[in-house]
C-alpha cells in the first residue's frame, strides 16, 4: 500500500512541477467550456437576405416589408438585376434571394394567383431547410393578409380541412442549445484531458529511459499502474466538479437528477478512458505515436458521440461502431441525469455497459504492460 | 545551400524511418474521412417515436400509417396514458410522442379542425426541432390529400430553388469540413513536436552549434511535412470525389494550390507551438487540447458562424480553418475562381507569414 502512495506522490509532484502544463490542464479546458459552449448552436439567425423587385407595386412592397419585420432576416439588400444577386450569392454576401417578377400584382388581381422566385444557398443543407421553413411561414401569413383584402367574404367557399399541431418541447422548452451543449462539451473536455495525459505518461518514461529504472525496482505491476493512473482520475473528477459549478453559475444549466449518481457514473467512466490511455501507451514506442493514436480515437469519439449530430441518423454499421464509443455513453448519461432527472434504474443498462468496458480496457492494459522487454 | 539540403535530407530520414508513425499518418486520415463522410449527418432517419391515441379512429390510423411508413420514423410503442410519457422519455429510447386528441375524426369532419400534440425530447434541441418539422410536413401532406377538391384562390405561390446543393445533402457541408479538420490538425500536430523533440532528446545543442541559421532549421523542418500533407490532401480529395460524389465545379488546380497554402499555414502554426514549448508533452497538449475543439466548433464546420454571438464571430476570424472551409466550398460547390477568393487566400498567407515570423523571433539560440 505504501508503495502505491509513494508512486502517487511522485506523479503528483511531477504534474505540479511542470509549470507549462498546469494552465493547459486546468485553465484551457475551463476557458473552452465557457467560450465554446456559446458557439455550438444550430439555430439559424441573421440570415442575409436580398431581393430583386421587378414589379415595384404596393403588393410587392408589402411582401418585402413582411420579410423586413421578421427577426430571422437581418440584412436587406435591393439588387437591380438577377445577375447582381447571383454574383452576390457567389461571394457569400447573401444567403436568400427573393425575386418578384414583373406584373406580380396585376396577375394576382386578374388570375387570383401569382408566383414568386426564391433562391436559397443550400451548401449547408440543414440551414437551408430551416430558412425555407421561415420563408414559407412568411409567405403563408402574407397570403392570409391578401385574402382578407381581396376575397369577397359574402361568397361562401368550402372550408378546407385543417389539422393544427401543437409542438411541445419537453425538458428544454425554449430550445436553448446551451443546456445541452455545456454538459456535452464538459464531457468532451474531461475525456480529452484524461486520455491524453494517461496515453502519453508511460510512453514518456519509456522514451526518456526512466521506465527501465522503474522496472528494476520491486514495485509490482498492479501497484505501478494504480499509482500512475490515480492522479489522472483525480484530475478528471476535479475538472468535472469545476465544470459543473461553472455550468450552474454561468450558464444556469438545470440539474434535475442526482449529482451523486452522476459522480458515481463518472468515477467508472474515467476508468475506461484511463485504461484506454494506458493501453495506447503500452503499444507505442514514442510520445509522437501515442499522440497520433490518441488523437485518432478522440476525433472519432467526439464526432460520433451524438453530441453534434444524432446517432440515429447514422447508417447501421456506424451505429454499431458507436457502441464502442465511451463518450457516447457519457453524453447520454449527462443528458438523462441532468436534464431529464433519470434515476438509477433508468441508467443502469448504460452504466453496466460502461462498467464492463472498464474491466475489459483495464484488463487489456494490465495484461499488455510488461516489465521485461 | 548544400548544408541546408543535407539538413532537409536528415529530416526526411527521421520521418521515413519511423514506419509506425508513417502508417498512422497516412492511414488515419483515410479511415476518418470514410467514417465521417458516411456517419456525420444531421438529417434524421429511423427516429423511434411513440403514439398516444385517445381517439383510435380511421383518420388517426391513416396518419399513424403515413408516419410509420416514412423512412424518418419508426413506430416504437403505443402509450395509453399521459402519465407514461415521462417514463418513456426517461428510458431514453424514444424521441417524440404524438398525442391525438379525443374524437379526432369527428372533429375533423364536423368542424374541419382537429388537433395533434407533438411532444419531443428537447434535450437535443436540433433533433427535436427537425422531428417537429418533419411531422408537420407529413400532416400538411395529409391535409392536402383531404382538400383535393377545394380550389385555393387569392394565393401567392413561391417557387423555391436550392442552389449549389439541390438535394440538401449534408455530405456537401461535412466533407469539406472534415477535410479541413484533418489537414489542419495532422499538420499542426506533426510539426509541433519536431523542435521540442530535439530539445528533449538533447540533440538541439548540436543543431545550435552548427552553422545552420534559425530560419533554415525552421524551413528544413517544414519541407518534409509539406510533402507528406500534400499526399494526404490529394488522397482525401480523391476519396471525396469518387466516394462521396463531391463535385469540383471550379478549377482543380486552384483547389490544389489553396490546399498547399493551407497546409503551410497549419505547419507554420505547428512550428510556432514547437518553439514556445519546452517538452513534447506540452507541445502536444497545446496542439491537441488547444486546437481540437476551437477548430471543430468555430470554423463553421458543424455550426453556422453567422448564428453565433458577435464576440465569437470575431474570434472565429483567427481560426485558419474557417477561411479554408470557405475556400473549398467556393471552389468545389460554387465553382468560383480566385477573383472571389483572393481575400480569404490573402488572410491565410498573412497568417502564415505571422506564424513563421514569430517562430523565428521566439527561436532561442541559447540553452537555458
Amino acid at each position: 500500500m505504501n508503495t502505491i502512495l509513494y508512486i502517487i506522490q511522485k506523479e503528483f509532484k511531477q504534474i505540479f512541477r511542470n509549470k507549462g502544463m498546469l494552465p493547459i490542464i486546468f485553465i484551457l479546458p475551463i476557458l473552452q467550456l465557457v467560450i465554446l459552449s456559446n458557439a455550438a448552436t444550430y439555430e439559424v439567425k441573421n440570415i442575409k437576405f436580398g431581393y430583386v423587385d421587378f414589379d415595384k407595386s404596393s403588393t410587392s412592397r408589402a411582401l418585402i416589408d413582411k420579410f423586413n419585420a421578421s427577426t430571422y432576416f437581418n440584412v436587406l439588400t435591393n439588387y437591380a438585376s438577377q445577375e447582381k444577386a447571383s454574383s452576390a450569392m457567389q461571394l457569400g454576401n447573401v444567403d436568400v434571394v427573393l425575386e418578384i417578377p414583373n406584373h406580380f400584382e396585376r396577375n394576382f388581381i386578374k388570375e387570383k394567383t401569382s408566383s414568386l422566385g426564391i433562391t436559397i444557398n443550400a451548401i449547408d443543407g440543414a440551414a437551408a431547410g430551416v430558412e425555407n421553413g421561415y420563408i414559407n411561414q412568411i409567405v403563408q401569413s402574407f397570403n392570409k393578409d391578401l385574402k382578407v383584402t381581396y376575397m369577397d367574404a359574402s361568397k361562401s367557399t368550402l372550408k378546407p380541412v385543417n389539422i393544427s399541431s401543437i409542438p411541445s418541447f419537453w425538458y428544454n422548452i425554449t430550445l436553448d442549445y446551451k443546456t445541452f451543449m455545456v454538459p456535452g462539451i464538459l464531457v468532451l473536455l474531461v475525456s480529452m484531458i484524461t486520455l491524453f495525459l494517461s496515453g502519453m505518461n508511460i510512453v514518456r518514461e519509456k522514451e526518456i529511459g526512466t521506465l527501465e529504472q522503474m522496472n528494476v525496482t520491486p514495485i509490482r505491476k498492479s501497484q505501478f499502474i494504480i499509482g500512475k493512473l490515480f492522479p489522472f482520475w483525480v484530475i478528471g473528477m476535479g475538472l468535472l466538479t469545476i465544470g459543473l459549478v461553472l455550468a450552474k453559475v454561468i450558464f444556469n444549466v438545470p440539474m434535475i437528477g442526482s449529482l451523486l449518481l452522476l459522480y458515481g457514473y463518472t468515477s467508472i467512466y474515467i476508468l475506461v478512458i484511463l485504461g484506454m490511455g494506458l493501453f495506447i501507451s503500452n503499444f507505442t514506442d514514442t510520445q509522437q505515436q501515442a499522440m497520433f493514436i490518441a488523437w485518432f480515437f478522440v476525433v472519432i469519439f467526439i464526432l460520433m458521440s451524438g453530441l453534434f449530430t444524432p446517432i440515429e441518423s447514422m447508417p447501421k454499421w456506424a451505429q454499431v461502431i458507436t457502441e464502442f464509443n465511451p463518450i457516447k455513453y457519457f453524453v447520454e448519461i449527462m443528458r438523462m441525469v441532468m436534464l431529464k432527472g433519470s434515476g438509477f434504474t433508468d441508467i443502469l443498462p448504460l452504466a453496466l455497459k460502461t462498467l464492463a468496458y472498464a474491466f475489459v480496457m483495464n484488463g487489456l492494459a494490465v495484461w499488455s504492460y510488461k516489465k521485461t522487454n | 545551400m548544400k548544408r541546408f539540403i543535407g539538413f532537409i535530407k536528415k529530416e526526411f530520414y527521421h520521418i521515413f524511418r519511423d514506419k509506425r508513425s508513417l502508417f498512422i499518418l497516412f492511414g488515419m486520415p483515410i479511415a476518418q474521412i470514410l467514417l465521417f463522410g458516411f456517419a456525420i449527418t444531421n438529417e434524421i432517419n429511423n427516429v423511434d417515436i411513440a403514439i398516444l391515441d385517445h381517439s383510435k379512429d380511421a383518420s388517426t390510423q391513416e396518419i399513424i400509417n403515413k408516419i410509420s411508413a416514412s423512412k424518418y420514423f419508426t413506430l416504437d410503442q403505443f402509450i395509453t396514458r399521459e402519465a407514461d410519457i415521462e417514463e418513456a422519455f426517461k428510458k431514453g429510447k424514444i424521441k417524440a410522442v404524438l398525442n391525438f386528441e379525443k374524437d379526432f375524426s369527428k372533429n375533423l369532419i364536423k368542424e374541419q379542425q382537429a388537433t395533434i400534440q407533438i411532444i419531443t425530447d428537447a434535450t437535443d434541441p436540433n433533433t427535436a426541432n427537425t422531428i417537429t418539422n418533419y411531422i408537420n410536413a407529413i400532416l400538411k401532406n395529409y391535409e392536402l390529400s383531404k382538400n383535393k377538391n377545394i380550389k385555393f384562390e387569392y394565393q401567392v405561390i413561391s417557387q423555391t430553388r436550392m442552389v449549389y446543393n439541390p438535394e440538401l445533402k449534408s455530405v456537401f457541408t461535412f466533407v469539406p469540413g472534415v477535410m479541413t479538420i484533418i489537414l489542419m490538425l495532422v499538420s499542426a500536430m506533426m510539426t509541433s513536436i519536431s523542435i521540442t523533440r530535439e530539445k528533449e532528446l538533447g540533440t538541439m545543442e548540436i543543431l545550435l552549434v552548427s552553422p545552420i541559421k534559425p530560419f533554415q532549421v525552421i524551413i528544413g523542418k517544414v519541407v518534409p511535412y509539406i510533402f507528406l500533407s500534400v499526399i494526404n490532401a490529394a488522397v482525401i480529395v480523391i476519396l471525396s470525389i469518387f466516394i462521396f460524389k463531391m463535385p469540383v465545379q471550379g478549377s482543380l488546380f486552384l483547389l490544389g494550390a489553396e490546399s498547399v497554402l493551407f497546409i503551410i499555414t497549419s505547419l507554420a502554426l505547428g512550428i510556432l507551438i514547437s518553439t514556445i514549448s519546452e517538452t513534447q508533452q506540452t507541445a502536444m497538449m497545446i496542439s491537441l487540447m488547444g486546437l481540437m475543439l476551437p477548430v471543430i466548433l468555430l470554423s463553421g464546420f458543424i455550426f453556422p458562424i453567422s448564428s453565433m454571438p458577435e464576440p465569437l464571430q470575431i474570434i472565429s476570424h483567427i481560426i485558419p480553418a474557417k477561411w479554408f472551409i470557405i475556400i473549398i466550398k467556393g471552389i468545389m460547390l460554387k465553382g468560383v475562381d480566385i477573383s472571389f477568393l483572393w481575400k480569404e487566400s490573402l488572410i491565410l498567407i498573412g497568417m502564415t507569414v505571422l506564424f513563421i515570423g514569430l517562430s523565428i523571433k521566439k527561436y532561442k539560440i541559447r540553452l537555458e
